[in-house]
């Protein structure tokens, strides 16, 4: 069945079980590249990388975007999910190991349906922040 | 001062509306691309235990549709946008239902806002894209661009 928090069971304050993530590879780009349909070569092609002016190339805002969906959806089914929004902080590099995290920091009420905002991060090894963002998730 | 490239004019501008077939190959393919370790995501059995009727469009994948079109920077082009200035700032989504593979879904995109921070350095332009399924809606998403001068 689909999984849904009870109001009940869901707190401000409470943590959401962290995602953490190997560390990045040019193979996880590339698989993201073909998979997104993203194919802005500065996440793949060294050399036009360098040509922009970047050492290295550079992960996809939205795969790590991404990762904070899989936060959201090993939490609660994704049906429960009613906003989920982003900003993109910092670059992530290719060796970067990327934890997501999230926690409750409000709980209201929409038409009758009691809602969680969560908080969401993505940092890498050294605390580098790479995305903020939030969700807006029903509870039953 | 540098020279501002947005105008306020540009809020209300239509992006062409196309619409796209959901295939299950390609969500397997962001599964893997992401790392997910949920079957719901690429196991049509398991996302039939979880009461779907087929594989999910996972939560950040409409961005990945909305780029099937020929060229999915034809809009930048259109709006004279400086593509080596440009970054993603910000994205956005709120979501009505739940689309599956095999679903086709509308995308219709909307110039929405235009702003500038730190005394124009910075030219934000938000562009928001409607997903709909034979009239209903599925979800919005909003992609914020930043041009940095």
């Amino acid at each position: 069945m689909r999984n849904s928090l009870k109001a009940s069971e869901v707190q401000v304050g409470d943590s959401l079980p962290p995602l953490e993530l190997p560390p990045m590879t040019r193979q996880t780009l590339a698989i993201y590249c073909g998979a997104s349909g993203d194919h802005n070569p500065i996440h793949v092609d060294l050399d036009f990388a360098r040509a922009s002016g970047l050492d290295d190339v550079i992960a996809h805002g939205m795969l790590i975007m991404a990762y904070g969906g899989r936060l959201l959806t090993a939490w609660t089914s994704q049906d429960n999910i009613v906003e989920m929004d982003t900003r993109f902080q910092a670059m992530t590099k290719i060796g970067d190991q990327i934890t997501v995290t999230g926690s409750v920091t409000e709980k209201t009420e929409r038409d009758g349906t009691v809602l969680a905002r969560v908080n969401l991060s993505a940092a890498d090894q050294t605390g580098e922040i790479k995305t903020t963002g939030s969700a807006l998730v029903k509870l039953a | 001062m540098s020279v501002p490239v947005l105008s306020a004019a540009l809020v209300g501008h239509q992006t062409p509306s196309f619409d796209v077939e959901i295939e299950k190959g390609r969500l397997r393919l962001f599964a893997k691309a992401i790392g997910e370790t949920d079957p719901v995501y690429f196991d049509e059995a398991a996302a039939s235990a979880a009461g779907h009727r087929s594989l999910p469009v996972p939560p950040t994948f409409y961005f990945c549709l909305e780029m099937e079109r020929q060229d999915p920077y034809d809009w930048f082009s259109e709006l004279k946008l400086p593509l080596g200035k440009v970054l993603h700032a910000e994205q956005k989504f709120s979501y009505h239902q739940t689309a599956y593979a095999g679903d086709t879904v509308r995308f219709h995109g909307e110039v929405v806002d235009v702003y500038h921070k730190k005394g124009g350095a910075l030219e934000f332009l938000v562009h928001r894209n409607f997903v709909t399924r034979a009239g209903e809606a599925i979800a919005e998403f909003d992609r914020t661009i930043v041009i940095r001068h």
